[in-house]
């Protein structure tokens, strides 16, 4: 984490969707960056845009204004550099667990492996996430826990130059989205991937992330406060539920979201920019 | 693994136990509410039926009931027979005739004529039967691709949706009269594939099998689940792929939802084109029995009217069938 470049850039993103009494502005001014091999996670009440940003920055969504930047280009179209796993899973549930990985795997590695090649590069990723054991089952054979590990196979495999996770753990139970989550740390840790994590889960972002972008209310939303994450990993839920820093963390992104109802008032603008000048964060400021 | 496991006791178990309690096991766990409650449905409505038809006098003579039906349907399949028996034995002394001939003298030149018998009922099943297949199988190869066409492109839709609105409640017997004249005035061939009466009806069956179809097939495309649709976007799936692996899949239930209505009124549909047509078919047999006005004829036509609503429900399980084969959903129930 010594040399930090900017590896992908959000600047002054905005975004107006047609309704019939006009147009509605969900998001305006949007500004951060990320690191390369860092892990960030958008946090929000729900409705305030988050995952709208998400869909811009994979290109589903086209911004009205401002613009991405990913290693030095523009983001205009989805594509497999910035493979999103989906809060629905979104598996074909017409292929199997294999299939379904393989979809991906055979398109962006046309021409470049070959047909052993993607077979083995396609059991690598089920082995990562594992569900190797269940290669052959069709979706609706699975629980959903699992599903969500196939869903991150299918994102992995594509070797995205950075993973999108839109609440991938939302429609879990409590036990398995814990389990989730450490696998998806430990993959993180081995491929030092570059994951953007849309969530409403306090604990979940806390835990996860390097760095947690916390999002004001809409209309109009825009990013509210960036709050470094400065915790050792590999980070233990269990030791961390008992240590200070990782309550007070949680204690000031829980008071954005709850005192403050995640609305920008004049002092938080004034700080969001000195944030933006510094680009580092001086953690006792905002403390 | 296990299912080899599980067979292999299955078939242990089934040799050891003996025959007659197997029986009586198959009779206990048999389902008879799946087979009394029909039987009785079917009974009671004949009941009602031979009651309100004693009832009924016609100028035709008494509307027949349950057993005239019947002994009718028996009529015909003698009928049937009798008239294979004529043809076979014309063949038969066509061909003594022509050897003869030949032994006389093997530069003779000889004639082989067809048979020109009437059809029997049977021979107008099968007549219609290859109409509305063919007919429905024309119109369904240009209903689906368009179907899709209109499902994922909302310009295409938008181009298309006034002509569907339109021509679709145009009752297809209305082309009746131009597909006639239309089919005789292009297809002209020296030996032709297919009779022309043959064509107009298919046809006219086609123009009725294409809305269905293509209503829900465009339905059916437009509604597929959007993350699915995003993950193809992510993946850059190319637009052949993404039909293939996306699309089609998952539209597979509305496509047949359309193919079965299609079918279901295309068959209705070509029973009325043959009987206004007088083209060969169920349609022309059911004419021709009432134009010929004899005691035994609306036992005859009832004898139709019930063959022609059991290959109705049979087409309809055919292609349910279909679809059991083709869906990748084994656990969906159909109905």
């Amino acid at each position: 984490m010594s040399i930090k470049k900017k590896f992908l850039e959000i600047s002054k993103v905005g975004i107006e969707f047609p309704t019939p009494n006009g147009p509605f502005c969900a998001l305006k001014d949007v500004d951060f960056t990320i690191n390369e091999g860092e892990f960030v996670s958008i946090i929000g009440h729900s409705g305030c845009g988050k995952s709208t940003v998400l869909n811009i920055i994979a290109g589903l969504y086209q911004a009205t204004s401002g613009g991405v930047i990913l290693d030095g280009k523009e983001v205009d179209e989805p594509g497999p550099d910035r493979a999103v796993v989906f809060q629905s899973h979104a598996l074909m549930p017409w292929l199997t667990v294999y299939e379904n990985v393989a979809l991906g795997v055979e398109q962006v590695f046309k021409g470049k492996k070959t047909k052993s090649e993607i077979k083995e590069w396609v059991e690598h990723n089920l082995r990562l996430v594992k569900m190797d054991h269940a290669m052959n089952k069709k979706p609706a054979e699975i629980s959903g826990g699992m599903k969500q590990r196939v869903g991150i196979a299918r994102c992995l495999a594509m070797q995205p130059k950075v993973m999108l996770m839109d609440e991938p753990f939302g429609a879990l139970d409590a036990l398995t989205r814990a389990n989730l989550q450490d696998s998806v740390m430990q993959i993180q840790k081995e491929l030092n991937t570059t994951i953007i994590l849309i969530t409403h889960d306090v604990d979940e972002a806390v835990l996860m992330s390097d760095k947690i972008i916390m999002m004001a209310n809409g209309p109009a939303a825009r990013v509210g406060e960036i709050l470094e994450v400065d915790l050792d990993r590999p980070r233990e839920r269990v030791a961390l539920s008992k240590s200070d820093q990782f309550n007070q963390y949680r204690q000031q992104v829980l008071s954005f979201l709850y005192e403050r109802k995640g609305v920008v008032d004049i002092e938080d603008e004034k700080r969001k920019r000195t944030i933006e000048s510094d680009d580092t964060i001086d953690k006792d400021k905002i403390a | 693994m296990s299912s080899t496991s599980n067979s292999s006791r299955g078939l242990t178990l089934g040799s050891s136990e003996p025959a007659v309690e197997r029986l009586m096991k198959a009779i206990s766990t048999f389902d008879y509410k799946s087979v009394v409650f029909p039987v009785l449905g079917v009974v009671i409505f004949c009941l009602l039926w031979s009651l309100a038809a004693s009832r009924i006098d016609t100028s035709l003579g008494q509307f027949p009931g349950p057993a005239q039906v019947y002994s009718q349907a028996h009529t015909l399949v003698d009928e049937h027979f009798a008239e294979r028996d004529k043809e076979s034995a014309f063949y038969e002394r066509q061909e003594a005739r022509n050897e003869k001939k030949l032994a006389k003298n093997p530069d003779a030149k000889i004639k082989i004529r067809k048979y020109t018998g009437k059809e029997t009922f049977f021979d107008q099943v099968v007549t219609s039967l290859q109409t509305v297949m063919f007919g429905f199988l024309v119109a369904s190869l240009f209903a689906i691709p368009f179907g899709i066409a209109c499902g994922l492109s909302d310009g295409v839709y938008k181009a298309m949706n006034p002509l569907i609105q339109i021509f679709k409640p145009v009752s297809p017997l209305a082309w009746l009269p131009l597909i006639t004249m239309v089919v005789s005035a292009t297809y002209v061939s020296e030996s032709p594939w297919f009779e022309k009466s043959f064509l107009v009806s298919a046809f006219t069956v086609a123009l009725c099998c294409l809305w269905p179809t293509l209503i829900n097939t465009a339905v059916g495309v437009a509604n597929v689940d959007k993350d699915l649709l995003n993950v193809s976007r992510v993946i850059k799936l190319p637009t052949a792929v993404h039909i293939r692996k996306i699309i089609l899949p998952a539209s597979i239930p509305m496509i047949f939802t359309g193919l079965r209505l299609s079918l279901a009124t295309g068959w209705m549909v070509l029973i009325a084109a043959e009987m206004l047509s007088q083209n060969p078919g169920l349609g022309k047999f059911v004419w021709d029995e009432f134009q010929n006005g004899s005691s035994n004829s609306l036992s005859r036509i009832m004898v139709a009217v019930v063959v022609i609503g059991l290959i109705g429900f049979a087409l309809d399980r055919v292609i349910l069938l279909a679809q059991k084969t083709v869906s990748w959903d084994k656990q969906a129930i159909l109905r």
